[in-house]
């Protein structure tokens, strides 16, 4: 495997590319806030925010549909939404049989439900897109200056610079079992579930060792260079007028959105 | 390529705003305390070995074992990063992971990272370590089963918390979150447990000293053996009662007036007079409070706009 | 394109170890092992310095002595400066140790950071740091470079990166370990002409013996824990005897 398979940034030269890290944080969280606070069935409001989210899918030049084709991932998870359908009273919409159960889907379950697949739906878009025109150190320095404590920033930094290096060796770990995981014709292979366990496990002890031995290393590299418990980072960011005008214009647009949602 | 461990990651819209911000809450505290200790107990070597450690704890959860019908085993490791590293560190670790997590792949959300962050790191890590840190002196056959139990428990637990996270949000009625939850995650425990067993049992083999007395491992206050303790009870107790009798521990929400109905569709807060929850003149008022510090945030804005061009 | 280096006949300038002194160094490692057994050298402004010997000499370690990582018995000066815990910082922004792995060395998410951090941790103002980080990306070659991330270059990139690093912090000495280990013959072709004009007193550890004998007129020969030989690179080759007894290999 290549790096490029945990890269979500994807170079462009785009107004969205060119605002400040932070307030692209910013504006992510602030929609995500507002699509929880959307009550449910706010239609009208749902399509505006759908709306936003497609004009910030241009400005990015990735491309209109660019978040859409990547924000099934969080599908899965409307499974655990499926009892809304049943479980609020409301009008019966439709009957039927599921195993032994009689389900009756109501009208204001069934309303709850889409409701919560769309907040879902359109926030992780907004997620995808965060990343997609936002370099990831850039997005660790809008945490620093966001307040978030250096410490954590920090091992953030290191997670993202070493997750490359630890999962190739990982992988490398994985190839190795995997090519001598053979099999004699006629014979089960394969061990027992324990015994994979157990070979799982020491791939995660060895790895840990090794990872271990590589955070010694580390940390005399940066003693040679003057570490010394302080952590000094200069961030190369700075606030230009045109980011001060976009946060102020989309607060505005989330807010009319909300007055959209409530009316 | 990407796995994700276990289905714990709640993507945002499946948790009302009260509870991500209750959420938050509790993880920006725990976390508050896990930077001062940590500033305080470790050694500036602790950066980069928290920062490696939780690059570790991501690719581990990369390594798989088949165990039967197509499904595969996974680690999610708060446990093995706090008995390893201790609970504070080892809390700062996973929160790390899980962040990445989230911003970075889109697994789990943001608005809901709070919730996240404490079901997967918090929570394992504290349970993880409060039970092995009973036993820390004790053999090693002590250790590694009781690790292997500390292990399991600490994926139920993350389990309970995220099932009851949902069913407070609205989104899942309670009599099938928690033994679905719960269901699925005995298996995915028993992965956690076995992988943490055998990872543990290889450190011990190898480099017993990071385990051994004066490691962080065994430094950790006897206070997390009561955590861990109570956590553990809460789960062993809570989860039979929750899914044999849900209603049992509706009921007993309402009468503590923690929320007013779980089955409203608004979940938490819903009977309450909050702005655009309700037409009560006082929720007027506060509509308009919050469009003025809007309208003023936005001049605000404009302002240091126009400043920053001039 | 490769360079044909000559050799010329080297007279072994008179040093009284000026940048660099050690005085019989000891060093046993927690466990027991001793790893050192009263090294002393001295280098001077301008040598560039091989320093050759098998796996488990104790050339890491005697590196990792030069700027206080590891502390042992006996005599350290940088540039007439003792080293001693309280000068460590000064002592370690005169000492460039580039370590063998750019994986360890490079340990920040992009090329920027990490080439800031030395400075940075030396205190030095923002407007310096830049001016630092440009000259140290200009000194190997990769400007173009700077705001890339550090696991999207490759391995010849990244050597250069690491050197850049250490070059931030102006240092009177650098020390490299196992520089041209794991690269293609381009990528060490190229570190090749960077070290040659890269005009700074170094010491580098290798086992690449074509590299001794391009680069560097004077050459060390260390094997368990001791120096066994020190002198002119071309007499040290042609002295099949040494070689074969410290496990070396005339190129």
């Amino acid at each position: 495997m290549h790096f490029n398979a945990f890269d979500r940034y994807h170079e462009k030269e785009s107004f969205l590319h060119r605002l400040d890290p932070r307030v692209k944080v910013l504006v992510t969280v602030i929609y995500i806030i507002s699509n929880a606070l959307l009550p449910d069935g706010a239609w009208l409001a749902f399509i505006s925010a759908w709306m936003f989210l497609i004009t910030a899918n241009l400005l990015s030049q990735l491309g209109i549909g660019y978040t859409f084709k990547r924000s099934i991932i969080a599908l899965p998870f409307a499974l655990i939404a499926v009892t809304v359908l049943f479980s609020i009273p409301g009008k019966p919409v439709s009957t039927f049989q599921f195993l032994m159960w009689d389900l009756t889907i109501t009208d204001a379950g069934f309303l709850r439900f889409v409701s919560i697949l769309i907040r879902s739906w359109l926030s992780v878009q907004m997620a995808i897109l965060l990343v997609a025109v936002t370099r990831f150190p850039d997005l660790i320095h809008a945490l620093e200056h966001l307040r978030v404590p250096v410490i954590l920033t920090t091992i953030i930094a290191f997670l993202y610079r070493y997750l490359f290096v630890l999962t190739d060796e990982v992988l490398r770990l994985i190839r190795a079992r995997e090519s001598r995981s053979a099999a004699v014709a006629g014979n089960r292979s394969g061990g027992g579930v324990r015994w994979r366990a157990k070979v799982a496990g020491n791939m995660a002890g060895q790895l840990f060792l090794r990872s271990y031995e590589r955070s010694d290393r580390i940390y005399n590299a940066m003693l040679s260079r003057g570490y010394s418990g302080h952590l000094y980072t200069l961030n190369p960011h700075e606030m230009k007028s045109s980011d001060y005008f976009v946060t102020a214009f989309v607060i505005a647009v989330i807010f009319i959105v909300q007055l959209i949602g409530r009316l | 390529m990407h796995f994700s461990p276990v289905p714990l990651h709640i993507p945002d819209g499946f948790l009302s705003i009260p509870i991500s911000i209750i959420c938050w809450a509790i993880t920006i505290i725990t976390l508050g305390i896990a930077i001062s200790r940590t500033n305080k107990a470790l050694g500036e070597k602790q950066v980069p070995l928290m920062g490696v450690m939780a690059a570790f704890i991501f690719a581990a959860q990369m390594i798989n074992f088949p165990v039967a019908g197509g499904t595969s085993g996974h680690l999610l490791g708060g446990a093995l990063a706090a008995i390893v590293l201790g609970p504070w560190a080892g809390m700062l670790v996973m929160t790390a992971v899980v962040a990445v997590q989230g911003l970075l792949f889109q697994d789990g959300g943001l608005l809901v990272m709070g919730a996240n962050i404490l079901n997967m790191g918090l929570v394992t890590a504290a349970i993880g370590y409060g039970l092995y840190r009973a036993v820390s002196n004790q053999s090693k056959a002590v250790k590694l089963s009781v690790a292997g139990v500390a292990a399991w428990l600490s994926v139920m637990a993350g389990a309970l918390f995220t099932a009851l996270q949902l069913w407070l949000s609205g989104t899942s009625q309670l009599g099938i979150v928690i033994p679905a939850m719960l269901g699925v995650h005995v298996l995915i425990g028993l992965g956690e447990a076995f992988i943490t067993v055998a990872a543990l049992s290889f450190i011990l083999q190898t480099r017993p000293d990071l385990l051994g007395e004066d490691s962080e491992s065994a430094k950790g206050s006897r206070a997390w053996v009561a955590v861990g303790g109570i956590i553990a009870l809460v789960v062993v107790w809570l989860s039979p009662l929750a899914s044999a009798d849900p209603d049992g521990l509706n009921r007993v929400a309402m009468d503590i007036g923690f929320f007013n109905t779980a089955q409203t569709g608004e979940g938490l807060l819903a009977g309450y007079t909050v702005p655009f929850f309700a037409d009560a003149a006082a929720s007027k008022i506060m509509a308009g409070v919050i469009g003025v510090i809007v309208v003023g945030a936005i001049i605000m804005l404009i302002g240091r706009g126009m400043k920053a061009k001039s | 394109m490769p360079v044909t280096h000559v050799i010329n006949s080297f007279e072994m300038p008179e040093c009284d170890g000026d940048v660099l002194s050690v005085k019989d160094l000891h060093f046993s490692y927690p466990d027991g092992h001793a790893a050192l057994h009263g090294v002393s050298l001295k280098l001077c402004r301008g040598d560039k310095v091989a320093l050759v010997g098998p796996n488990g000499a104790g050339k890491s370690t005697l590196m990792l002595h030069l700027n206080g990582i590891l502390g042992g018995r006996g005599e350290i000066e940088i540039a007439g400066k003792r080293l001693t815990r309280d000068n460590l910082p000064v002592i370690r922004a005169m000492v460039g140790l580039v370590f063998q792995s750019p994986d360890d060395q490079l340990f920040s998410p992009t090329v920027f950071e990490d080439v800031a951090f030395g400075p940075l941790h030396m205190g030095l103002p923002e407007i310096e740091v830049r001016v630092r980080v440009d000259a140290a990306l200009e000194a190997v070659r990769m400007s173009s470079y700077k705001n890339r991330l550090s696991h999207h270059l490759s391995a010849g990139e990244k050597k250069r990166i690491a050197i850049a690093t250490v070059l931030s912090m102006k240092p009177s000495l650098l020390v490299l370990d196992e520089p041209s280990a794991g690269l293609d013959p381009r990528a060490r072709r190229t570190l090749i002409n960077l070290l040659r004009e890269l005009p700074i007193t170094m010491l580098v550890s290798t086992h690449d013996m074509v590299l001794v004998k391009e680069l560097f007129p004077r050459t060390i020969v260390m094997d368990e824990g001791r120096v066994v030989a020190d002198g002119l690179t071309h007499e040290i080759l042609d002295d099949e005897e040494l070689l074969t007894a410290h496990g070396l290999e005339k190129p």
